[in-house]
């Protein structure tokens, strides 16, 4: 399935160099948008629009659970400041068109990509399930339950992770963290999300240090 | 000055956990006792034991001779009275407050002043499992991961009034053990269930709310985060009514809104869908192969 891609700005699925964009040819028949506006065209198999933390829902619109396209969300998941993982987290609405679906899959999964589809919620998979589990280690940090090398020790050891909360955290960016749970605070309302003291601290602290 | 641990009492030891901690023991090079209430439970965990070491054996991970050393360092014994000989006791008795307490207190009266107990409780308080024992400085949290005869942590945990000395004591032990303590308040879950019954939860409610697929959100936390197991499979895995107890043991303790026991969790285990046990959980299971992922 051939693919074109319309940028502007940086994308963080597709950072400069990665091999996706040496793919991209004029006039295929799925558009991408890196940053770019959407603009329908419902002669294309498939409209893919990057995600930050908002919902697909900001560009198309909302019909009272009623729409759908040929237009669909994409994010490649990451954890802040990581490289891009290997996950291509796919949003959907309620009416998108199976045959969009299939085509957007067909791009990625092209690429060595791997696909998973979610519906149109803030946090889409990852995001929504390991934030709260973040913030919780933050605050478990703050109150003494135990150290951030115990806990994670605990992850690696106990759960069979490949890191800890407490060092993934960290290694994405707080300040990141930060603004992916206030964006899932202020969308859920759930205490959960909220931003843990740790993140806020780092988000007041973001250019004071040089970062 | 404690005095050096070298009987170690296992209680429950005709359990997976209990025997999984026995063997830990017994491969240490610790006279180990195991105590159960029923007897087959505790011969057919002997057998199992003996299976485990004649693999060891069989990978060359483990010298014949040496196999039978360690299956000499166990005992069995429904006698609660032969724990008297015990330094350390470990319970991994059935997760509920009154029996382990019960046990404790009686044990109480049977060991010696010296003797250490522990307890492998994944959820509830140290402190209030010593309440009451007649020795709650001498009272200790060692929450081992299943298998335990596999996995090297443990979560050391000492309740309100554990002596230094106790804290001490039972570190020692972990690391004579060869196996890798960490240490954590005596708060609900530790660090290891503090973390995951929530997010287990989380997962299920995801489902509950059309976010994705189990068999996507799975693909995603192993893709995305490099996970060996996806969160749903491993519910399939744990038990979906051992979910709706350790939230019920959980909630109550934290009240915390993510660990209550998600609504879809409840209708499952109503509905008989236990997990792998049952045949069906999130997924669908026959003759040994997993469907739906």
């Amino acid at each position: 399935m051939r693919y074109a891609i319309r940028q502007q700005g940086e994308s963080r699925s597709f950072p400069p160099g990665d091999p996706f964009h040496a793919g991209a040819s004029a006039g295929g028949a799925v558009m991408i948008h890196l940053g770019t506006p959407l603009q329908a065209d419902d002669t294309k198999a498939a409209i893919l629009i990057e995600l930050g933390t908002e919902c697909l829902g900001v560009h198309t619109g909302e019909k009272a659970g009623e729409e759908g396209s040929n237009v669909l969300g994409f994010a490649r998941y990451r954890n802040g400041a990581d490289p891009p993982s290997q996950l291509v987290e796919l949003v959907r609405q309620p009416n998108t068109r199976p045959e969009a679906i299939a085509a957007a899959k067909a791009v990625f999964e092209a690429a060595g990509l791997t696909v998973v589809v979610c519906s149109d919620q803030v946090g889409r998979i990852i995001d929504r399930l390991v934030r709260p589990k973040y913030n919780a280690a933050l605050r478990f940090l703050d109150e003494g339950l135990a150290s951030a090398k115990d806990m994670d020790t605990t992850c690696r050891l106990g759960l069979g992770y490949p890191d800890g909360p407490i060092e993934r955290v960290e290694r994405g960016g707080l300040a990141y963290h930060h603004d992916v749970t206030a964006a899932l605070f202020a969308a859920t309302g759930a205490a959960a999300y909220a931003p843990a003291r740790r993140a806020l601290v780092a988000k007041q602290r973001q250019g004071s240090d040089g970062s | 000055m404690t005095t050096p641990i070298k009987t170690v009492a296992v209680c429950g030891a005709g359990g997976t956990m209990g025997a999984g901690i026995a063997i830990v023991s017994a491969r240490a090079g610790f006279a180990t006792i195991c105590y159960d209430l029923a007897k087959d439970s505790l011969d057919r965990a002997l057998k199992q034991t003996d299976g485990f070491f004649a693999k060891s054996v069989e990978r060359g991970k483990m010298r014949a001779a040496d196999k039978d050393a360690v299956m000499g360092h166990l005992s069995r014994t429904t006698s609660l009275d032969d724990l008297a000989a015990a330094d350390l006791v470990i319970e991994a008795v059935f997760e509920e407050l009154s029996v382990k307490r019960e046990l404790f207190g009686k044990l109480n009266a049977i060991c010696p002043a010296h003797t250490v107990f522990a307890s492998n409780t994944s959820t509830l308080s140290i402190t209030e499992i010593a309440g009451g024992s007649g020795r709650e400085d001498r009272v200790v949290g060692l929450h081992f991961c299943l298998p335990a005869q596999l996995m090297k942590l443990i979560e050391v945990s000492p309740g309100i009034k554990t002596s230094p000395a106790t804290l001490a004591a039972a570190w020692a032990w972990c690391e004579q053990a060869g196996q890798l303590p960490v240490k954590t308040q005596d708060k609900p879950g530790f660090i290891l269930n503090a973390l995951l019954i929530p997010f287990a939860n989380d997962c299920i409610r995801a489902v509950e709310a059309g976010v994705a697929s189990p068999a996507d959100i799975d693909t995603a936390i192993k893709i995305g985060l490099g996970y060996k197991m996806g969160p749903m499979e491993l519910l399939d895995l744990i038990g979906l009514d051992t979910q709706v107890r350790l939230c019920e043991a959980f909630y109550p303790a934290t009240l915390d809104p993510r660990a209550a026991a998600p609504p879809l969790l409840r209708r499952m285990v109503a509905g008989g869908l236990l997990g792998r046990k049952s045949g069906r959980g999130f997924f669908t299971y026959e003759a040994g192969k997993m469907f739906g992922g």
